[in-house]
């Protein structure tokens, strides 16, 4: 059962129609259905290439965070070998919105940590929907740590609508958490690597994506902050955020022409939640090709590469 | 002359005009109402003489209250591409921008100087939330990579006076890149051992919070400024409850052990000078009052601009 979103709602219906007929054909073997049924895979094919060929920027946010998305975990699980999670920030607590630890990529091993949103109710709740508290970023900086010590390269996936607002996220010092992890970022002398699979939600980002290579796949979204905030407060209407999405060029295409990203990993038609198995595919051979560009530099040159970069950004902007 | 024209002028004229006190002339206390003469609100670094309640300064009115005699020297701050995204909400990002300058007088939001304090050299940075909120743009983010790299060629502190909103929306993705960028900046600091002291003023949340405001060696605020990743409003909307008094304010922050110290604005320019120069490992400074340093003495730099 597919999950529809609200701009898909005349391919459901489609798609519905030919499943009806198909089900009709099932219980009536005389019915002759085949060619209709046929036709209507097609205009169904057509509607999905159409819709998807020029999302815009609101309807991309909507695909990044389509819960049927592969998530962290599902990256983990398929393509990472001997995945050892390791758990705790050694202050106050492990933080389930982030998951990490050692694993093998193609035999090779390395420290991947990513935010996980959860994939049912029971889950998102434990994963506290992805949205990570302090000991969530100081896991991260420990993670890090591990990896710089024993030369390991590390992955991030990033995967967040933002840091949690909460009352105890912020008494433990969220934004101090988050300044940590960026700076433990811009420290490391191994090769760090990021994909944004879903959402880039702000700080809470930036604190993971900081790093030598940061790809994007197609159709997720990396922004200060989220269309609705920033409608609420530019608008002064959360309605308003279709606008709001198209002013701060959250897409991977935009992000790329302004050189903020290095990378956009295409998904299949439809989004990476159609065909989930080769989009995580797709990733890994970005994973792959990435970490072969930077996997024999030296620690010195990667360190001051990954610092360069960023001070050099903002070079380009999108009037041309 | 008669006296008609001495005497009964001047009332009639009062009728007609407006009888409201000069607004240059008193300001009110936002905290608790008392009128406060303007060159006596001034003389007390905007805070109030009643009720020690701290109001908003400018970073220029700082920065002449902080350096020696007043003096300092600006430094140049490279200008980021103007508007990187062609930002549009109700208004064009550049007559946000137009309105700001109108408003302020400055051209961002952020001012980085050189002086002494107390005869101890160093650079100072301040933002500026009258100035769109504060909010760290490219503009703000080459500021403080230029206060950092003056600092590391002059071989002294800088100390950050930090007062934002978070980042600028307006500038998008690019506005998120100053944490990485202003990241690299404190590094650079910390590279070369210099002290790096951070001054949170009122406010002081999002982006801004979570990358150089919190990266200091010393963690300062003044009194009841608010300090916060995500805001009250934001937390209550969230969590749904209500949040405790003085929630996310100086004093509870230092109690959370995320602040060295809150310090009334009266008293900063005595602490950071009694701080720098022990990390510096310089003798400790002479009180009461130093003549006014010779403008050759602050800085390399021949026009110093007050």
């Amino acid at each position: 059962m597919t999950n529809y979103l609200d701009f898909e709602r005349p391919l459901a219906e489609i798609e519905g129609k030919a499943e009806e007929l198909r089900a009709m054909a099932r219980q009536n073997e005389e019915m002759d259905i085949e060619a209709e049924a046929a036709a209507l895979d097609k205009k169904a094919a057509d509607m999905l290439k159409d819709l998807y060929k020029s999302l815009t920027p609101w309807r991309k946010c909507q695909v990044a965070r389509h819960p049927d998305r592969p998530h962290c975990k599902d990256y983990i699980d398929a393509l990472f070998t001997e995945y050892t999670p390791l758990a705790g920030d050694r202050n106050f607590a492990d933080d389930h919105a982030v998951m990490g630890g050692l694993a093998r990529f193609d035999g090779r091993p390395v420290v991947v940590i990513g935010h996980e949103k959860g994939n049912d109710t029971k889950s998102r709740i434990e994963r506290n929907f992805g949205m990570a508290r302090p000991e969530g970023y100081r896991k991260a900086v420990r993670l890090m740590d591990m990896a710089d010590k024993f030369g390991l390269p590390v992955m991030t996936l990033v995967d967040t609508p933002g840091a949690y607002p909460g009352k105890g996220a912020e008494e433990r010092g969220q934004s101090e958490a988050i300044a940590r992890a960026t700076e433990k970022c811009l420290q490391l002398k191994v090769p760090l690597i990021s994909v944004i699979i879903g959402e880039g939600g702000s700080g809470g980002a930036v604190a993971f994506a900081t790093a030598n290579r940061v790809a994007m796949l197609e159709h997720s979204v990396y922004s200060v902050i989220s269309p609705e905030g920033c409608a609420s407060i530019l608008w002064k209407d959360a309605e308003k955020m279709r606008e709001a999405a198209e002013a701060l060029r959250l897409t991977a295409q935009d992000l790329h022409k302004l050189g903020v990203i290095d990378r956009i990993i295409a998904e299949p038609m439809g989004g990476a939640h159609r065909d989930r198995t080769t989009t995580i595919e797709t990733v890994g051979d970005a994973l792959r090709t990435m970490l072969a560009d930077l996997g024999s530099q030296k620690g010195a040159k990667l360190l001051a590469d990954r610092r360069k970069k960023f001070l050099d950004m903002g070079a380009k902007g999108l009037a041309a | 002359m008669n006296w008609i024209t001495n005497y009964v002028r001047p009332r009639i004229n009062s009728i007609f005009s407006r009888r409201e006190v000069p607004e240059n002339l008193w300001s009110k206390c936002d905290e608790c109402g008392t009128m406060l003469f303007h060159r006596e609100l001034k003389d007390n670094l905007n805070v109030c003489t009643s009720c020690g309640h701290h109001m908003a300064i400018t970073p220029r009115d700082r920065f002449k209250a902080l350096f020696d005699g007043g003096i300092f020297t600006e430094v140049d701050v490279p200008e980021p591409l103007a508007d990187p995204l062609q930002f549009r909400d109700q208004k064009k990002y550049p007559d946000r921008m137009k309105a700001a300058l109108k408003q302020t007088g400055e051209k961002e939001a952020m001012l980085v100087a050189a002086g002494e304090i107390g005869r101890t050299p160093i650079v100072a940075a301040a933002q500026d939330f009258s100035f769109m909120g504060g909010s760290m743009g490219m503009y703000v983010g080459n500021a403080i990579i230029a206060a950092a790299q003056e600092a590391v060629k002059l071989k002294r502190p800088l100390v950050l006076f930090s007062a934002a909103g978070g980042a600028r929306m307006q500038e998008g993705i690019l506005s998120l890149m100053q944490m990485p960028r202003t990241t690299v900046a404190v590094q650079m600091l910390k590279e070369a051992n210099l002290p790096y002291i951070v001054v949170l003023t009122h406010p002081t949340t999002g982006g801004v919070t979570a990358s150089y405001a919190m990266l200091g060696d010393v963690q300062i605020a003044e009194p009841n400024a608010l300090i916060c990743f995500a805001g009250p409003r934001v937390i209550e909307q969230t969590i749904r409850e209500k949040l405790p008094e003085g929630f996310q304010r100086a004093e509870y922050l230092l109690d959370h052990g995320m602040l060295d110290r809150v310090t009334p604005r009266t008293q900063l320019r005595d602490e950071l000078i009694t701080i720098v120069r022990m990390l510096l490992g310089l003798s400790p400074a002479i009180k009461g009052d130093l003549p006014a340093p010779t403008p050759a003495d602050t800085s390399d730099a021949p026009t110093p601009s007050t």
